[in-house]
This record gives C-alpha cells, sequence and structure tokens, in this order.
C-alpha cells in the first residue's frame, strides 16, 4: 500500500473486519473529501444566491461512506433523506448530477428539478427519497423490504434518518412490522443530536435510540459515527443479517451536524459555542485521515492529491451546471400520472 | 344472470384478480381469518395465505406506507382501511407520498396500489363510522378517485384500479353493500376510471350524483315521474378524480337543469366542483340555477335515528328538489 511519508508513527498492525481492506478505506476517503468540497461549495453558491437551499453532510461523512461500503449497490436499496450528499456520491453519483439539483436546472436526473435536492430517484442505482417529510421514508423502506421478500430477492433495503424522524409515529410503526415479519430491513439512524434546533433530551427521554429496538424485537446497535471502521463493522453485521434472512436491525451512528440544519438556519441561536467548538474535534474528515495516515494507508502527498482533485472536480461541475439552463416551463405539466387523465378535463 | 350485492362483487374481484396476478397481495385490519369487518376477504387466507393477505397492526399510516413501498418495488398492493373514518393517520402516505411518487421521481418510481376505503353513513356510524371522506382525495393531483354504486360498477372499476399504474383510492359506501344488488359477471370486464355513466335517462332535469345517493336519486327520479311526469337523468360520476366534464355538460346541455346530491357536507366539496364546471362550462345550456342537496354543515353524522335520518337526503327530499328546479 501507499508508503507513509509524513511524520505519523505507522501501525501496519490494522485488523480490517470482512470485506473491507485498506484500498476500499482509501476510496472511501477520497468520497469523503469530493463530498466535503463539493458540500462548501453549495454552500458558497447559496449565499451567492444561486443555490436556494441545502442541508449539509458535513460530520455525516464517515457514516454514509461507511453505511454504503457495507451494503452491495448492484443490488441493494437505499432510501435515503436530505442530509446524504456523501451517501450518494459513495453510491457513483457524479458532483455533476447532485449539483444540478442544488441549482435546479435541466436535465436534473432524481426529479426533473421538481423537488429539493436529495429527492427523487437515480437511474443509475437504486436510491430514491419521495419527501421533504422526516419519518416517511421508514414505513415506506420496509414496503419495499416487504416486495423483495415476496419475490424472494437477496436486496437489503438501508433506511435512513435522522434523531428527528425517530420521534415520528411512523418510526415506530415501520420498525414494529419489520420485526413482525423479519423483513430485510437495515434502519440507520445518522444521529447528530439536533432536530433543527431541539437537543435530543427535548425529543426523548432515553440516552439512546438503538434502545428501542428491543420493543421490535430487532437488535439495535449504537456506534461512533465517526469511527468508519466501526460504523462499516456494524452496518455490516446488519447487512448480513437481513441478507441472511434474520430480519432487521436498527443501527445508531453517533455524528455531530458540523453546520446549521439548513442554509436557512443559524445555530448559534440554540447552539453554546462550547457545543460548537467541541464538535470540531469530532470532524469525521481529519479523524478518518489520521486514522489511515496512522496505518500507513494514507500519505501526505496522496492526501493532498485527493483534495486538490476534489476541489477540481466540483470546480468543473460547478462550471458545467452553472451554464445549463432551467428546465423548460412546459415539463411541469406532464408525469403527473401514466397516461394523461390526471387534472380534470375542464381544468 | 346471476345477482350479487356490492360485498359479493368485490369480494369476487378481489379473489379473481389475486388469483390472475400473483402480485397483487392484500393488506389490512382484520382481513385475515376474520375475512375483514365486511367479509371482503372472507375465505382470502384459506386459498392465498397469510403472506398474500397480511393481517396488520393497527396502524393506519404504515399500511399505507409499507403498501407504497412495496407498490414502488414491483407489487400490486391492494390495502384496506377498515373504516373511511380512519383513514386521517394515512393522509400524509397517501396525499403527501403515494399521490406525488411519479410526479416526484420525474416516473422513476411509480405506484401501482388500490386503497380500499369503506365510507358513508346511514349505517347508524355515528360520528366515527359514517363518514364521507372524498374530497380530500378528489381534490389532490396524482391520484385517482372512484366511487362505485353498483355491482356492476364496482366489479369493472375494481379490476381497473388494481391494474392501473397508479394509485387509487376505492371507496365503497357501506350502506351500499348489502342494499345493492345487481349483475356483476365474472367474464373479466373493467370499466374505465374517469368515466361517468348515464344511470337513468331523462329530458327535464339532470341529476349529477354518486354512491349510495345514486339509489335515493334512482328512487326520487320514479317518485317524480309518477306523481309529475318529469323526467330526471342521473349521471352517475363513478369516479371523482378526475371527474368526467364532458358527460355532466352533455346531459346539461340536452335538460337545461342541474341538480347535484351528494352525502357528504356541501361546502368546498364534489357538488361545488361539479356546479363549477356547469357554470364556467354549461352556462348557457342552464334554464334554471345550478341548485345542489347537500347535508347540513355538521360533523356528519348523529348516531341516534331520528337524527341521522334527518341528515341523509332522502329519496323524497331529493324529488322535492327535483320539482322545485323543474318548475322554475
Amino acid at each position: 500500500m501507499t508508503q507513509s511519508t509524513s511524520q505519523t508513527p505507522v501501525d501496519t498492525d490494522l485488523n480490517l473486519p470482512d470485506g473491507l481492506t485498506a484500498e476500499r478505506l482509501l476510496s472511501a476517503y477520497k468520497t469523503m473529501c469530493l463530498s466535503r468540497a463539493l458540500d462548501i461549495r453549495i454552500w458558497t453558491l447559496n449565499r451567492q444566491g444561486k443555490a436556494a437551499i441545502a442541508a449539509s453532510a458535513q460530520g455525516h461523512e464517515a457514516a454514509q461512506v461507511a453505511t454504503v461500503m457495507a451494503t452491495d449497490p448492484t443490488r441493494d436499496r437505499y432510501l435515503i433523506y436530505y442530509r446524504q450528499l456523501t451517501a450518494t456520491l459513495m453510491l457513483g453519483t457524479t458532483p455533476t448530477e447532485m449539483l444540478s439539483q442544488f441549482l435546479a436546472r435541466d436535465g436534473e436526473i432524481l426529479s426533473a428539478a421538481r423537488q429539493f435536492p436529495l429527492h427523487g430517484s437515480h437511474p443509475r442505482v437504486d436510491l430514491f427519497s419521495f419527501s421533504n417529510v422526516v419519518g416517511t421514508q421508514l414505513p415506506q423502506a420496509v414496503g419495499v423490504a416487504l416486495a423483495d421478500k415476496m419475490k424472494n430477492r437477496d436486496s437489503v433495503t438501508i433506511s435512513f434518518f435522522g434523531d428527528g424522524a425517530a420521534s415520528q409515529g411512523d418510526c415506530h410503526e415501520a420498525m414494529n412490522f419489520a420485526g413482525i415479519h423479519k423483513l430485510p430491513v437495515v434502519f440507520l439512524c445518522e444521529n447528530n443530536r439536533y432536530a433543527i434546533s431541539v437537543p435530543l433530551h427535548q425529543q426523548m427521554p432515553v440516552e439512546s435510540i438503538a434502545s428501542r429496538a428491543s420493543s421490535y424485537g430487532i437488535p439495535g446497535i449504537e456506534v461512533d459515527g465517526t469511527d468508519i471502521i466501526a460504523s462499516y463493522e456494524a452496518i455490516k453485521e446488519a447487512v448480513d443479517r437481513a441478507r441472511s434472512g434474520n430480519g432487521a436491525t436498527l443501527v445508531e451512528l453517533r455524528v455531530e451536524r458540523l453546520l446549521p440544519h439548513t442554509t436557512d438556519d443559524d445555530h448559534t441561536r440554540y447552539r453554546s459555542q462550547e457545543d460548537i467548538d467541541r464538535m470540531r474535534d469530532l470532524d469525521p474528515i481529519p479523524i478518518t485521515e489520521a486514522l489511515l495516515k496512522r496505518h500507513g494507508i494514507l500519505d501526505e502527498s496522496t492526501d493532498q492529491e485527493f483534495k486538490e482533485w476534489a476541489r477540481q472536480e466540483v470546480d468543473n461541475a460547478t462550471d458545467e451546471v452553472e451554464a445549463l439552463p432551467f428546465p423548460p416551463i412546459g415539463e411541469m405539466y406532464t408525469g403527473v400520472l401514466e397516461e394523461p387523465t390526471g387534472g380534470n378535463s375542464h381544468a | 344472470m346471476p345477482e350479487m350485492t356490492l360485498i359479493e362483487a368485490v369480494r369476487e374481484t378481489l379473489r379473481s384478480e389475486m388469483r390472475r396476478d400473483p402480485d397483487i397481495f392484500m393488506m389490512g385490519e382484520d382481513i385475515g381469518p376474520r375475512g375483514g369487518v365486511f367479509l371482503a376477504s372472507e375465505g382470502f387466507v384459506e386459498e392465498f395465505g397469510e403472506d398474500r393477505v397480511i393481517n396488520t397492526p393497527l396502524a393506519e399510516s404504515s399500511i399505507i406506507g409499507i403498501a407504497l413501498g412495496a407498490a414502488v418495488n414491483g407489487m400490486r398492493p391492494v390495502a384496506e382501511i377498515q373504516f373511511a373514518d380512519f383513514v386521517w393517520p394515512a393522509i400524509n402516505q397517501l396525499v403527501g407520498e403515494a399521490a406525488r411518487v411519479r410526479y416526484g421521481t420525474n416516473g422513476g418510481k411509480f405506484a401501482p396500489m388500490t386503497v380500499r376505503v369503506p365510507y358513508g353513513g346511514g349505517v347508524r356510524g355515528g360520528l366515527y363510522h359514517s363518514q364521507s371522506i372524498e374530497v380530500l382525495f378528489a381534490h389532490t393531483p396524482g391520484l385517482q378517485v372512484i366511487a362505485p354504486a353498483t355491482p356492476w360498477d364496482a366489479r369493472g372499476l375494481l379490476r381497473s384500479a388494481i391494474r392501473s399504474n397508479d394509485p387509487v383510492v376505492f371507496l365503497e359506501h357501506k350502506r351500499t353493500y348489502r342494499l345493492v344488488r345487481g349483475e356483476a359477471p365474472d367474464d373479466d370486464y373493467t370499466e374505465p376510471i374517469g368515466k361517468a355513466d348515464i344511470k337513468r335517462a331523462g329530458s327535464d332535469v339532470s341529476l349529477i350524483t354518486y354512491g349510495l345517493m345514486l339509489h335515493h336519486s334512482l328512487q326520487a327520479a320514479e317518485m317524480v315521474s309518477q306523481s309529475d311526469g318529469i323526467e330526471t337523468e342521473i349521471v352517475d360520476l363513478r369516479t371523482l378524480r378526475p371527474i368526467d366534464a364532458e358527460t355532466i355538460l352533455d346531459s346539461v346541455s340536452n335538460t337545461g337543469r342541474a341538480l347535484i346530491v351528494q352525502e357528504d357536507t356541501g361546502a368546498v366539496s364534489v357538488s361545488s366542483e361539479v356546479s363549477a364546471i356547469i357554470a364556467a362550462e354549461g352556462f348557457f345550456d342552464l334554464d334554471a340555477p345550478v341548485m345542489r342537496v347537500n347535508p347540513p354543515e355538521i360533523p356528519p353524522m348523529p348516531f341516534s335515528p331520528l337524527q341521522e335520518a334527518e341528515y341523509m337526503p332522502s329519496p323524497e327530499k331529493i324529488a322535492d328538489a327535483i320539482r322545485r328546479l323543474a318548475e322554475i
């Protein structure tokens, strides 16, 4: 593997879990760098008045690449939510495709720019999100998994959600049904401790969301979502359990939301400076960088190369997408139903 | 040809569709060994097994959300909401989600799902087993809303609903389940979604209605025909979204008079919409103002029998309205 050129002491005794290699970790880290560069650019484009709204994935990157590595994008299904930029890139979407969403450009492939970013469905990989309404994807994911079980397919469904969605009744109903029917689904909670501004202790009287799993007869596990290897291990076990017919798992990944809820939010109104300063130490990019360097998987020059590559990719995508027109107005009238009987004929 | 009740037509259609297509499955409360509270799936779990006739927890939002997930992943779920009055927790999954799947993914995903909803009053159901809930769904782009009134239409339209590649809310009036009998042969015919049907020909007044009120209106039409020689043309909407404006306007152009009869309260309702269609596009065909028979603006509907009867538009009230309209 890559020789370390930095001064970091190298520990070559890293025991990687089954299915995880140094090459995969390095590739995942590269995607994390790309996601971060794109995320920063999107925020800038919002401040320039070009991107109407964005929810940042910053802080969630390690958890999201670990999730995708633990699954099989050629057969698994991903019900994402709005903070899933890194997972979406890791699943093979391009920065151009993602930026087309944020800038609502013609040819946007997930929803034809009808929806907020990270909503719609993707033609190459089975990732989708129908709604901004948090938690609705949980019963839908259970239905997706039910269909796979009925058709004897070996696909696993990943239902991403946040701590906010965990308070919805749909969350309870979904996990209950998945438990009853032993469905091949992984409930993947990225718990960043805030539902917009509402802190965890005002959302739930228990310490962990994973602890609720026992109510549904499924295993629940809580993991440090900034630890790419531990996250992978936990999710892989859950995915294997689902694929082998042993039912659902609730995985809670503890992460930090490094930026406000969205570009329209200001978290200094509800987070203390101390809290904001503290979470900077929980940024998964430098944590993963240090981990990979410590184990001789990443060296300084490769790291710089990745970050420069990411900047270049994002610059190219920005130029490309900004040159695109908005979708033609007439396209808004199409595709409500399969056949053109969508509106009342007198309308 | 053998006659059957409306609930039998629903049951036999579900059975033949389940036999025809293994991707169809059913889910809902008490639909297993109980056969559903109205026996729409009586004997089904024995024939099709628990995997295709899923008894669900008492949780309407996930009944629809799970059906939706299965629908976008290759199945054709038929979900049952036990009583229309219990549909509200599922509104988010139905109006917010299912209706927008095709549009919101630009056709990348679509949801071939049918949601059967027993609705309506006149059954001593009180405030929570009598509601008409069609307006919210009929207002929603992306949904198709069907409300058959006869066994024939229930059969032909339920087939069309199940075979549609977009979500359908299929409203079955509880009072009609065993009250209404008619022909509904098992020969795989379908009736088109979005087409009204003339249930009685007449040249004096057009009466536009749906559901149980079709039968009250047919009685009223016979009463005024015999007592006053007034001939009423009855348009059974059958589909509430999309509404068949063409058939309504054709009828009104023949009679010059329009009466809309419904069991649901009138404000911002199907009768409002039909009135607007006629006002906007049939105005110069009218010889009299559009008239509506709606129940009073109170929460539908009182449990006590005299008040319930007062709430429901009866054949007598409808006959009175026809006479008044014909005199103008």
